[in-house]
């Protein structure tokens, strides 16, 4: 046999097995095709096709999950480059992808639940959503700078779309405006940056730009291009995690946007970009095949200046998020700098630079899915019931919808992190990361970012304590009872009933985020 | 068969079931249709009755376990730090675990190493029994209210959930989350039923709290990522030649025990890192008698300077010294720190105390009670069981402190109550100035040589707290009888009571009484034995220390008969200013003053009742402790 023919024999075996952990999104591929095909047929329009959507999501999410079941932790070598290297699978992929694949597959739920694209539209709904899923998963699968790049621009593009689909709303037609603009510049710069960084260095292959920066350290430390390259990068990156000073677009695309898109931006899309960052930071420090940690130059060169710039970017946005809540009136708005607070706690583990850093991320997240979600899920049901969105909506809920105040009540103390709910779990990995690295480390800054984070913790009580006394303690105007179906009480008290009973799980969750933060990395630090 | 489980681990099953009960009956709650309200009032009370039965019945086998070893001529078997090592050390041995020694442990977070541990000892149960207690009368007291009753009893019975928790866990993480469990019930009752300022009080105290708790976790981290394999190799050397039976023996398996299969013969894999309290209490002594023996060593060679044993055993201690650096006394003070403020915005210490005075008037009356009977004391708890016994270096040096604070507390909140007209914020400050002498009665460290008027002090707080506890929540339970006929708390619209309600004010005046220190009533054993161990205190930065506080803490004695006499004069005697007529006492309100009023009794009459189980554990832990100073 000719020598190419076997290459091709082995390029198509490979490409085959490639397909098969590929499955998940090419699942997601196939609906969006069938989505838009269904389209065609106008008999079809009166059918609302969120069910597909739903059961595609749920099939990939199952896929993904077993592909976790069968995933070698804990071998030497488990990632594995899929399509010639341009993305990967490994550890963290399968994590966030099933983080991502579950909090859309719960916010097709909530949409099905307060049927805000309508039948007409759902098939155009349903395919933007899927799409920005889909995006989102290669997002925490990229390995290749175009690939990364391709990703966040496929996860962005339906995300615009999504901002401005309520079209009749002035409010929604700005929000999307003002985020494509916002994105467009965000994501300039993110090419810019990466655009800069790939010409001198000759490969866009994330290992082998980390390994090109690492002997770059050797011979003398990285000078200020580097620096910026890397810096336009993260910048790009921290618009899509909300991060200050790239969080302007957040409480107007959210006050702008349908409900429902709000809860879908706020955790599917932070938890892809902060896989993609976790991972991005995990390689600059050194965490590449071929690469021992432990001398890794990275810790002498950037290290330092690294660790200091990732915790004054958390702190401040941490505390700028808490403190621009307090003021708000609409309920959007409200949570959307809530959301931007809980992205300053993610970001605090990865100040750490190492994995554990990243497992602790990856570990708030799961509560906060549920939590988040939960929240918005009520914003969207008390608009259903009322058409209002402001604060004073909510008030007396606890005479008017019972079950809705109370799981208010349990997402909210989940969101301040006290135990004993689930959000206790999420805020005690952030901090015991923090307490046991910068006690490791012998870097102060930890010690300061620990500061802020329980200042904020007090702080962030204030207004949220705002809105339990507005909710379950003041007396309400109307007593009428708010038409609230029996379906949306059982999907907010699905989501309570986890963040209550959640930290009876947390060795289980615990011990896997970890796990899926290791596996496929370099042991180190 | 399960059951046989059951009974060989009885002890874990019956605190387990303590903490529990009231949990259960609170998920019961949620089945039960809202409108029958006089069953849930009846189901709830079952509750509290049935979690305060189980207590006497924990009560009984600890009492029984006082006398067991006690007849054994053991009297530090008894203790915590002696049962938990030999539980541990069964565990590691693969021998049969006691089920007779009222300690307990499941695993529970491997990877931070975390333990569902309970256990009891006499402070622990005095709590217990106190709390649950309590807990009976604070709902026999809310049985007239009739705003969603349903919600009301729910998180009263989380409250005791957590309250309960709170004083058998031996872990620190899970102390932290009963300890935070309290916050979110007790902001609902503030904030839901009570008064007219509810939703700012309530708020205040939960960010007042929260900001402690938050204090709290950081240095309860700071504590879990110390790496304590120096303590582990002292251990071992302690250890060596002595028999497998030896409490030497006994600890090294203990550690073995906790630290599971990780650390195998001895191979470390790792930094040792663990949640114990008592574990780490035993390591924090450890690294502060090494401290205090490098101290004695230097202050001996500055005499005998030429001694070469000396000299080696210095360099030997300093040595040991550079691989204790985790639990240094810099460390230790920057832990101990945290804590205190901590635990000192509950207990509460002034300038910590603003949130008391608003949660307590705008509290429901049986929130009133539960708040100053119990939640006060959790703070005092903590203290005792946690930021001293982890910290006891740092506690030494700051001794005078905690004194200090706890005699301005004494002082000020006293002077503060006299100028109160709103008798539930007079009871308030009364209850901030008596938390005073339980700070104080703790903060008397002596030298081993002199470490019994140190007990006398810790008897006293201790004895303080229970005796608190049943005074204050009787105050505010006639306060809140008395607001129940007369619609307010001016002490300046009150007057001449006595005539329309006799019963009440015969019970008032025995349970205020009782709060002022009269001889005979059991404010005044608590204080008086305080008063005994602060004589003697003398911390190495300010010798009369002791002397001074003992004199105005007796000074105040006279501020706090002031006000409570003039409350008393002012409620009781004199002329009525309201036409209003006013029934006395029913059955039920009898019933409740009744038994404040027969404890505030008892307890005076006869503290032995309380002491005589409550001394070898006091004693126990002071004798512990004292070690600090020993030269």
């Amino acid at each position: 046999m000719p020598s190419n023919v076997i290459q091709l024999d082995f390029l198509n075996s490979r490409m085959l097995g490639d397909l098969l952990v590929f499955a998940p999104e090419a699942i997601l591929i196939f609906t969006i095709a069938l989505l838009l095909f269904l389209r065609l047929f106008p008999a079809l329009d009166r059918w609302h096709l969120g069910f597909v959507a739903l059961v595609a999501n749920l099939v990939a999410l199952l896929v993904s999950s077993g592909q976790w079941l069968s995933f070698p932790f804990g071998s030497a070598s488990p990632a594995r480059d899929l399509f010639s290297g341009m993305i990967v699978f490994d550890g963290l992929s399968a994590f966030s992808r099933m983080l991502i694949l579950g909090a859309s597959s719960l916010t097709i739920l909530l949409t099905i639940l307060t049927k805000v694209p309508d039948r007409e539209d759902s098939a155009d709904f349903y395919v933007l959503l899927l799409g920005g899923t889909l995006g989102m998963c290669l997002m925490a699968s990229a390995q290749h700078f175009l690939m990364v790049y391709l990703a966040i621009e496929m996860a962005s593009v339906p995300s615009y779309v999504l901002a401005g689909f309520l079209k009749g709303k002035r409010q929604s037609s700005e929000a999307a405006l003002k985020y494509v603009v916002y994105g467009g510049g965000a994501s300039g710069m993110l090419l810019y940056g990466i655009s800069l960084l790939c010409g001198p260095l000759g490969t866009g292959y994330l290992p082998d730009v980390c390994l090109s920066l690492h002997t770059l350290m050797q011979s003398g430390g990285l000078d200020a291009f580097y620096w910026m390259c890397i810096g336009f990068i993260l910048l790009g990156l921290a618009f899509k995690l909300s991060l200050v000073p790239m969080h302007f677009w957040c409480p107007d695309v959210f006050e702008g946007a349908a409900a429902e898109v709000g809860a879908f931006l706020s955790i599917a899309s932070k938890g892809a970009a902060l896989a993609l960052m976790g991972r991005i930071i995990l390689l600059l420090m050194g965490g590449v095949p071929g690469l021992s940690v432990t001398n890794a130059p990275a810790w002498t060169h950037i290290a330092p200046s690294l660790s200091i710039a990732v915790a004054v970017i958390a702190g401040v946005t941490c505390t700028w998020g808490n403190l621009a809540a307090y003021p708000q009136t609409n309920l959007k708005r409200f949570w959307a700098y809530s959301t931007i607070a809980h992205a300053g706690y993610l970001l605090m583990p990865l100040a750490t630079l190492t994995r554990d850093g990243l497992a602790a991320a990856l570990l708030y997240l799961v509560p906060y899915l549920f939590m988040n979600l939960g929240v918005f899920a009520i914003v969207c049901f008390v608009r259903n019931a009322t058409h209002r969105e402001d604060l004073a909506a909510l008030t007396g809920l606890l005479k008017r919808a019972p079950i809705q105040a109370v799981a208010l009540a349990i997402f909210i103390v989940g969101l301040v992190g006290l135990p004993p709910f689930a959000g206790f779990l999420a805020k005690y990995e952030v901090f015991a990361c923090l307490v046991q690295q910068a006690q490791l480390q012998d870097r102060p800054v930890l010690w300061v970012l620990l500061g802020i984070g329980v200042v904020n913790t007090v702080i962030a009580l204030g207004y949220y304590g705002k809105l339990l006394k507005i909710a379950l303690l003041d007396a309400a105007n109307e007593p009428s009872p708010l038409p609230i179906p029996f379906r949306q009480n059982l999907y907010v008290i699905a989501l309570a009933v986890f963040i209550v009973v959640g930290i009876f799980f947390w060795d289980l969750l615990t011990t896997m985020g970890t796990q899926f933060a290791v596996g496929g990395f370099q042991p180190g630090p | 068969m399960w059951f046989a489980n059951v009974w060989d681990e009885l002890d874990f099953w019956m605190m387990s079931a303590i903490i529990l009960m009231p949990l259960v009956f609170a998920l019961g709650l949620i089945f039960i249709p809202s409108r029958r309200t006089e069953f849930i009032r009846w189901w709830t009370l079952i509750g509290t009755l049935v979690t305060f039965v189980l207590t006497t019945f924990l009560f009984i086998d600890f009492l029984r376990l006082t006398d067991e070893q006690l007849t054994n001529k053991d009297r530090t078997a008894q203790l915590l730090p002696a049962r938990t090592d030999v539980q541990l050390s069964s565990y590691r041995r693969a021998e049969p675990v006691s089920s007779r020694d009222l300690i307990a442990r499941k695993a529970w977070i491997g990877r931070f190493h975390i333990d569902y541990s309970l256990g009891v000892d006499g402070l622990s149960m005095a709590m217990l029994l106190m709390s649950s207690s309590i807990f009976v009368l604070a709902f026999l007291a809310s049985w007239k209210n009739t705003k969603a009753v349903r919600g009301y009893c729910i998180l009263f019975l989380i409250l005791e959930t957590g309250v309960l928790g709170l004083f058998l866990a031996l872990d620190f993480f899970l102390f932290y989350v009963f300890f935070e469990a309290m916050l979110v019930p007790m902001y609902f009752l503030i904030g839901y039923w009570g008064g007219p300022r509810k939703e700012y009080a309530a708020i205040k105290f939960f960010l007042y709290t929260l900001l402690g708790s938050i204090l709290i976790l950081v240095a309860m981290l700071a504590l879990y990522f110390v790496d304590l394999r120096p303590y582990y190799n002292d251990l071992v050397a302690k250890a060596e030649g002595k028999e497998r039976f030896s409490a030497e023996a006994h600890r090294r398996d203990a550690f073995l025990g906790l630290a599971g299969d990780r650390y195998d013969a001895g191979k470390f894999t790792g930094p040792v890192n663990t949640f114990d309290i008592i574990v780490l209490s035993e390591a924090a002594m450890a690294s502060a008698q090494l401290n205090s023996n490098i101290d004695r060593l230097e202050e001996q060679l500055r005499d005998r300077s030429e001694d070469q044993g000396l000299r080696d055993q210095l360099v030997d201690a300093e040595q040991k010294k550079l691989h204790w650096q985790a639990m240094s006394p810099q460390f230790q003070l920057f832990c101990f720190i945290l804590l205190f403020l901590g635990f000192a915005i509950k207990v509460p210490i002034i300038p910590l105390h603003t949130w008391l005075p608003d949660a307590h008037v705008e509290a429901p009356t049986p929130i009133s009670m539960i708040l100053a009977a119990i939640l006060l004391k959790t703070g005092a708890y903590g203290i005792l069981r946690i930021a001293i016994p982890i910290c006891p270096w740092a506690a030494n040096q700051l001794a005078w402190m905690m004194g200090l604070l706890g005699i301005i507390a004494i002082v000020y909140a006293a002077l503060v109550a006299l100028a109160q007209t709103n008798l539930k914020r007079l009871i308030a400050y009364s209850s901030i100035s008596h938390m005073g002498y339980v700070l104080l009665g703790i903060a008397v460290w002596a030298t081993p040589e002199s470490a019994q008027y140190w007990s006398w002090g810790m008897k006293g707080a201790v004895f303080q707290m229970i005796a608190h506890a049943f005074t204050s929540a009787g105050m505010f339970y006639l306060a809140g009888v008395l607001y129940d006929r007369i619609g307010h708390y001016d002490l300046n619209r009150m007057g001449g009571l006595t005539t329309p309600m006799p019963t009440w004010a015969g019970l008032t005046m025995v349970i205020f009484f009782g709060a002022m220190g009269l001889p005979l009533l059991c404010g005044f054993i608590g204080e008086f034995c305080v008063l005994l161990g602060t004589w003697n205190f003398r911390p190495d930065i300010w010798p009369a220390a002791g002397q001074t506080f003992t004199m105005i803490a007796a000074g105040t004695l006279v501020i706090t008969a002031a006000y409570i006499l003039w409350t008393l004069q002012r409620m009781l005697l004199g002329h009525r200013k309201d036409g209003l007529a006013l029934d006395d006492l029913d059955g039920r309100e009898g019933f409740i003053a009744g038994v404040f009023a027969v404890m505030t009794v008892v307890l005076g009459v006869w503290p032995m009742l309380v002491f005589d189980w409550l001394d070898p554990t006091l004693t126990g832990l002071v004798q512990l402790l004292a070690q600090v100073t020993a030269r």
